[in-house]
């Protein structure tokens, strides 16, 4: 009975606080300004089965794939057993189904066990790879510190929720063997890994040990588990719940610039550029903030995993710029969740203007995007979609480097100089250098030059 | 009105006739010298093989691309929407462009904003000319056997997925088609992307098309062939910086294409 008041108040709170954490994401994320992103349902779907579930993109490199594929099932199929845990907790029973589902349970809890022996052994990989080997995506200058603590805390999470599982499950396999207490421990029939690792490790102890050793497995599963979901909001590993895939972004149109072009062209419906015409302040276009992103950019950020796949594919960062698409979206998250903690603490002096209450409309903390990312990094940029592509998750860190780019051009009348010319050429001749010759001399050019070699 | 062997969309219109198909220019094409040799070895092609093509002319503009991806949203719509004009009051319905940029630009940015074409690159052209016959190469030709490599444009290739149409033209030149370690989308950028092409690199240790050349030199080819007029630049450049000039030919398709049909 005690077992089963500490069990409801633990995971209630553990659940409680997740939720909470969880709540605050959401108000981070939605910082970012609206995108539409219906449309296509049936090609998301396919995407979604694809890239999520069957991690289509991440088998460009197999060796990590398959090591992830395997964490990635245990994890998922994992949480069946979860759901026992739950019921047996509340209710103080023991195994709940067990008897009901007969060799069906057996069959299922030894999928279980054979999947969590393979992420035992993919979790040691995994780690020897993040530290003993120089694996050059893994030692970026934006992975110091946090990024690279939290791909190893995972990884120590998954062993202590395995030893867990193993515990619980060779415990009980010797209870059961020995027929200790059947009408307490049902059978569960030959479990695959338990019924050998079991005896191996556990086999001979006192029914006592046993028993407390049992308990110690279980609770440790569940406790893991709450930990773990507590964990995830301030981690990568996020990208569990928000890796969802949407088609490849194209740009949008921005319908105020369109507005403005056309009126100017003389051109479009009766309401082109009243838009502009009619607001007080001056709009800025693009983005150099949170605001000024999108939801979906801001998610983006949330779900990125820092397996910095697009890195290592980024031609400025290979050539050495400071340019790390990683980065850009870690900055992006830091940045979100600095607000976020920024509006929750209510302060005076985050207010833009001090009369009104503390909204995401009315802050202002007197700094924004540009402090973690530098115009150095965004002008680095060939636009050559090798990030997009390389994305495992399908985020598109092209998108936040050309609203930031917006924003510095259009908005601040800034940005590279040597840009400058170019604009003025495409503005005064439609050609993006400024040339005495008619476009189509090299056609002129073509007759004489036929002349000639005749 | 200058002599020219190539009809503008006015010209055409004036007598009445509507062509098969628009070639499109682009900045590159019309104004770089070496470009220049492309958008002449393309239309000696369709020439040769009897296209009903025109040319915008004077009236063509650029598509804007550069200024889009260097964040002039204001500039890339002032070019795109009168570029739609100009094409729609043509009636304009296929488009072929030896620039990728352009390509991507009139196929996939031009429709929300109310141009709606049908657009090929013209390394997608050569292969369908070849394929129907109607392209025929001499056998034997100057390549035979020779090493060949070729550079995937980011904006063919990654961005509109065309892999397979240029690789299919060079297989027709009996050549030895050798893949970088880098290809297809995996392909690495020249380095002139994103309006790259109009400033000076942010601070490194390497220029990009240096990278990138080194990893075609590698290779071991005596051509790289390209299908965009930056990346033929950027490789030329390349090429020059590790004075390999004399042993290795940046060339475009069409340039492979035209000394072998005589």
């Amino acid at each position: 009975m005690i077992q089963q008041i500490l069990f409801a108040l633990v995971s209630i709170l553990g659940f409680g606080l997740a939720g909470r954490q969880f709540m605050k994401i959401r108000r981070n994320i939605l910082l970012g300004g609206e995108e539409d992103v219906s449309g296509n349902a049936p090609q998301r779907l396919r995407n979604m089965l694809l890239i999520a579930f069957g991690q289509k993109k991440m088998f460009k490199r197999p060796i990590p794939a398959v090591l992830h594929f395997i964490l990635y099932v245990a994890f998922v199929i994992t949480q069946i057993e979860l759901i026992e845990i739950l019921i047996d907790g509340f209710t103080g029973q023991h195994r709940v189904f067990a008897t009901s589902l007969g060799g069906f349970y057996t069959f299922i809890i030894s999928f279980i066990e054979v999947l969590s022996l393979g992420a035992f052994i993919a979790t040691f990989i995994f780690l020897i790879r993040r530290n003993a080997l120089t694996i050059p995506r893994f030692k970026k200058p934006e992975m110091k510190g946090w990024p690279t603590l939290d791909a190893n805390l995972i990884l120590l999470f998954e062993i202590i929720l395995l030893v867990g599982i193993f515990t619980m499950n060779g415990t009980d396999t010797v209870i059961q063997q020995n027929n200790l207490d059947p009408a307490h421990y049902p059978n569960t029939g030959n479990l695959a890994v338990s019924s050998w690792l079991g005896p191996m490790l556990f086999g001979g102890l006192s029914f006592e040990s046993l028993q407390i050793l049992e308990r110690a497995g279980w609770w440790l599963h569940i406790l893991m588990v709450l930990v773990f979901l507590n964990y995830l909001p301030h981690s990568k590993h996020l990208h569990f719940l928000l890796a969802c895939p949407t088609s490849r972004g194209e740009m949008e149109n921005m319908p105020a610039i369109m507005n403005e072009v056309k009126s100017m062209m003389g051109i479009g419906g009766d309401d082109a550029g009243t838009d502009m015409a009619m607001e007080e302040e001056l709009p800025e276009f693009g983005a150099n903030d949170v605001f000024g992103l999108s939801w979906k950019n801001v998610m983006d950020a949330y779900s990125c995993t820092e397996c910095g796949r697009c890195t290592s594919v980024c031609p400025a960062n290979i050539t050495g710029k400071k340019l790390s698409p990683r980065k850009i979206l870690m900055d992006i998250r830091d940045r979100a969740t600095d607000i976020g903690k920024k509006l929750d603490s209510g302060l005076d002096n985050y207010k833009a203007n001090p009369e009104a209450p503390l909204t995401k409309d009315n802050f202002d903390d007197g700094t924004n995007l540009f402090d973690h990312i530098s115009r150095e990094e965004i002008h680095a940029c060939t636009t050559c979609n090798a990030c997009v592509e390389a994305c495992p998750v399908l985020i598109n860190p092209l998108e936040p480097i050309l609203k930031l780019r917006r924003y510095e051009i259009l908005t601040e009348s800034a940005g590279p100089a040597d840009w400058l010319p170019m604009f003025t050429a495409l503005e005064n001749t439609g050609a993006v250098w400024s040339m005495p010759t008619p476009r189509d001399q090299w056609a002129t050019d073509m007759v004489s030059e036929q002349a000639e070699s005749n | 009105m200058s002599k020219s062997l190539v009809p503008t969309m006015a010209q055409m219109a004036s007598e009445g006739k509507e062509p098969e198909i628009l070639f499109w220019v682009g900045c590159a094409g019309s104004f770089d010298a070496r470009a220049q040799k492309v958008t002449k070895a393309f239309v000696k092609i369709m020439q040769a093989t009897e296209i009903d093509f025109a040319i915008l002319g004077n009236e063509e503009s650029c598509t804007g691309d550069p200024a889009r991806r260097a964040g002039n949203e204001f500039v890339f719509q002032m070019q795109a929407l009168q570029n739609i004009e100009t094409l729609n009051m043509y009636k304009v319905k296929k488009i072929v462009t030896a620039c990728p940029h352009c390509f991507n630009s009139l196929k996939n940015e031009y429709p929300t904003l109310g141009g709606h074409y049908d657009v090929i690159h013209h390394t997608e052209l050569l292969q369908q000319l070849i394929e129907d016959g109607r392209l025929k190469l001499e056998g034997g030709g100057t390549f035979q056997g020779k090493k060949i490599t070729y550079h995937d444009s980011c904006y063919l290739g990654r961005v509109n997925g065309v892999y397979e149409a240029p690789r299919k033209v060079l297989e027709e030149l009996d050549a030895d088609l050798v893949e970088m370690k880098r290809c297809k989308t995996n392909g690495l950028c020249c380095g002139a992307g994103g309006a790259q092409m109009f400033k000076e690199d942010e601070p490194g240790n390497k220029r990009i098309n240096v990278e990138r050349i080194e990893e075609a030199l590698e290779t071991g080819a005596g051509i790289i062939a390209a299908n965009c007029p930056f990346c033929l630049t950027m490789m030329q450049d390349g090429v020059t910086g590790k004075n390999k000039e004399n042993e290795v030919m940046v060339l475009d398709l069409a340039e492979l294409i035209v000394d072998q049909i005589n």
